[in-house]
C-alpha cells in the first residue's frame, strides 16, 4: 500500500511537484503517466529515500518515510530509469551484495538468487560480468535485483525506455507474473501502450500536478469508442466519437485522407491536458 | 546498527580484487621512482636522524601512501555515485549512515594497508629492512589511513560533481603529501613554516611511523592527536551522507 498526501518538491528555481496525493491499494498495478519533465522520477525518488521531500507526507505500508525511514525501506524494491548496476562485478554479485544489505542470512541469499535468475532467464549469465550483457539483460538484473528481498511494493521508474519492441514485450510480460504474485506495482512511463496495456489504474501526471486518477479502460470509455486522426492544414488533429455511427457521419463529411481507430489511452490524455504524452 | 556494513565494504573489497594487478602497479611507481630519484641521488652521504636517506624515506613514503591511497575511496565513491550511480542502492537500502560510512572507510583503510605492504617490499630491494614489527607503527599507519579514509567519505558526500573531487585532492592531498614531513625533516624549516605544517595530521603520522620504524619511542601526544581528528571526521562523514541526497 502507498500512500502519499500533498507531495511538493521544488529544486532551486523548478517546482517539480506542486502537491500530488494519492493511494494504491496492496496488490494494483498503478501507471504513473506523464509526459517528460512531468515529475515521475522526482516522485519515486522521494517514495524512496533519495531526495528529500519539500513538503506533504507518505507511507509504505503504513511506515511514514521519513520518522521510520529503515522500515519504509524494507517494503520496496526499486528499478530506477538508468542503469545502475555494479558494472565491473557479475551478475551473481551485484545480487549478492543487495541481498546482504537487507541483511538475508547466506543460505537463502544463494537460493533466492538462483530462484530469481531463473524467473528473469539470466541463470547461465550467472558469472557473467555484467558490462558484458546487454541492453535487455541489464534491465532484467536490475528487476531481478530489486526482488532479492521479496518486497511487497516494486517501483518501475521507465523499465523499458531505450528498449527494442519485442524486449519491451519480454519486460510487460515478465511485470505481469511480478504481479500475479500479489505486489503492489508503480509503475512510471511515457508510453501510453505500456500503461494501457499492463496498469489496473492510471494516474496522469502533467507539470507536477496530477490531472487525474482513473482505470484505463473508464478514462478511455470517457473519451469515446472512435477517434479519427486527419490532417486539418499542416496539422493533425483527432476527432472522438461516442459511437461508429457518429463517426461515420463525420467520416462522410470528409475530403482529407483519415485514419479510423479504438480510441486510447493518448486520446484521453490529450483530451484532458491538451498535450501529448510522447514527443 | 551496522546491518548492511559487510555489504558496503565487500563491494568495495570485490571491486578492488578485480583491478588488482592495475592497483598494485600503481601503488608501486611513485614509492619507486622516489626512491630512485632521491634515495640513490643522495647516496649514503648526508645523514637524516642517524638514517640514511633511504632509510629515511621509506617511511615517509609509507605515511604518504597510507594518506594516499586511503584518501582515494573518495574517487571510488564519486565514480560510484556520479557515473555508475551505484550510490543508489546504498541510499535506497534499510541500512544506517554509520553502516555505511563504516564499510567505506573500511575500505579505504585495507587499500591503504595494501599499499604500505607495497612499499614495505620494494624497500627490500633497496635493502631497507627498519622496525617493522612494532605494533605502534601499525597503529599509526592505521590512524593515518583512517583518518583520511574518513574525509574523502564526508567530501565526497558533499562534492557536487566529479571534478569537484580531483580538485580536492590536488589543493589537499598533494600539498599534505610534500609538506608533511615525508621528504625532508620538518626541523630544518624556518619557525614559522614549522608551526603551519605542525598543525597538518600528516606531519604527525609521519613523525609517529618514522620514529617507530626506527625503533624509537614516540611520543603519545601524536597518536591522541590523530585520534582525536580522525573520530571528528568520522562523525562529520556521518553527518555528510544525508547531504548526498538532493
Ligand atoms: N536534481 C535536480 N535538480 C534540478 N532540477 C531537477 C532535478 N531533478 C529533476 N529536476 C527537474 O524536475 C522536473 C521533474 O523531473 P523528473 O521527475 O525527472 O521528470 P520525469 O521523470 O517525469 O521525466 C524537471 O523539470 C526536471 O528538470
Ligand atoms: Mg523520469
Amino acid at each position: 500500500m502507498i500512500r502519499i498526501e500533498n507531495l511538493k518538491k521544488s529544486y532551486k528555481n523548478i517546482q517539480a511537484l506542486k502537491g500530488v496525493g494519492f493511494r494504491v491499494p496492496a496488490g494494483e498495478l498503478f501507471a504513473y503517466l506523464g509526459p517528460n519533465g512531468a515529475g515521475k522520477t522526482t516522485t519515486i525518488r522521494i517514495l524512496t529515500g533519495l531526495t528529500r521531500r519539500s513538503g506533504g507526507n507518505a507511507w509504505l505500508n503504513g511506515f511514514n518515510i521519513e520518522k521510520e525511514e529503515l522500515l519504509a525501506k524494507r517494503q520496496f524494491g526499486l528499478v530506477m530509469q538508468s542503469i545502475n548496476l555494479d558494472q565491473e562485478l557479475t551478475v551473481f554479485e551485484n545480487l549478492d551484495i543487495h541481498g546482504r544489505l537487507f541483511n538475508i542470512a547466506s543460505d537463502e541469499r544463494k537460493k533466492k538468487i538462483d530462484e530469481l535468475l531463473e524467473y528473469v532467464d539470466l541463470i547461465d549469465r550467472k558469472d557473467s560480468l555484467v558490462k558484458q550483457l546487454s541492453g535487455g539483460m541489464k534491465r532484467r538484473l536490475m528487476i531481478a535485483r530489486a526482488l532479492v528481498h521479496s518486497p511487497e511494493i516494486l517501483f518501475l521508474d521507465e523499465p523499458t525506455v531505450g528498449l527494442d519492441a519485442d524486449i519491451r514485450r519480454r519486460i510487460w510480460g515478465l511485470i505481469k507474473k511480478i504481479q500475479r504474485t500479489g505486489a503492489t506495482i508503480f509503475l512510471t512511463t511515457h508510453y501510453i501502450e505500456e500503461a494501457e496495456f499492463l496498469a489496473d489504474r492510471v494516474a496522469f501526471l502533467d507539470e507536477g500536478k496530477i490531472v487525474i486518477i482513473d482505470t484505463p479502460q473508464r478514462l478511455m470509455s470517457q473519451t469515446g469508442a472512435w477517434a479519427i486522426d486527419r490532417m486539418d492544414g499542416d496539422r493533425m488533429e483527432t476527432v472522438c466519437f461516442r459511437t461508429r455511427q457518429e463517426a461515420d457521419t463525420f467520416i462522410a463529411k470528409q475530403k482529407e485522407s483519415y485514419t479510423l481507430r479504438r480510441v486510447n489511452l493518448e486520446d484521453s490524455f490529450l483530451l484532458l491536458t491538451g498535450k501529448k504524452v510522447q514527443c | 546498527m551496522l546491518n548492511g556494513f559487510t555489504a558496503v565494504f565487500l563491494r568495495e573489497i570485490l571491486i578492488l580484487k578485480r583491478r588488482f594487478k592495475r592497483q598494485i602497479l600503481s601503488m608501486s611507481v611513485s614509492p619507486l621512482l622516489y626512491l630512485i630519484a632521491f634515495g640513490y641521488a643522495m647516496g649514503d652521504a648526508a645523514r637524516f636522524d642517524g638514517h640514511t636517506y633511504m632509510e629515511f624515506l621509506i617511511p615517509g613514503l609509507v605515511a604518504m601512501s597510507s594518506m594516499t591511497q586511503a584518501f582515494a575511496i573518495g574517487t571510488d565513491i564519486n565514480v560510484a555515485r556520479f557515473y555508475w550511480h551505484i550510490f543508489e542502492e546504498f541510499q535506497a537500502a534499510p541500512i544506517s549512515n554509520a553502516a555505511y560510512v563504516a564499510g567505506e572507510v573500511l575500505a579505504g583503510m585495507t587499500r591503504a594497508l595494501i599499499s604500505v605492504a607495497v612499499i614495505l617490499i620494494i624497500g627490500l630491494f633497496f635493502k631497507v629492512t627498519l622496525n617493522y614489527y612494532n605494533p605502534l607503527f601499525w597503529l599509526a599507519v592505521g590512524l593515518n589511513s583512517f583518518l583520511f579514509a574518513s574525509l574523502a567519505v564526508g567530501l565526497a558526500m558533499l562534492v557536487k560533481s566529479h571534478a569537484d573531487q580531483s580538485l580536492l585532492t590536488s589543493f589537499v592531498i598533494t600539498p599534505m603529501a610534500f609538506l608533511g614531513g615525508t621528504f625532508f625533516p620538518v626541523d630544518r624549516l624556518p619557525v614559522w613554516a614549522a608551526k603551519i605544517i605542525f598543525l597538518l595530521p600528516l606531519t604527525h603520522a609521519s613523525k609517529a611511523i618514522r620514529q617507530t620504524a626506527f625503533g624509537a619511542s614516540p611520543g603519545c601526544f601524536s597518536y591522541l592527536l590523530l585520534t582525536a581528528i580522525g573520530i571528528i571526521l568520522f562523525l562529520l562523514a556521518l553527518k555528510c551522507v544525508g547531504q548526498a541526497r538532493d
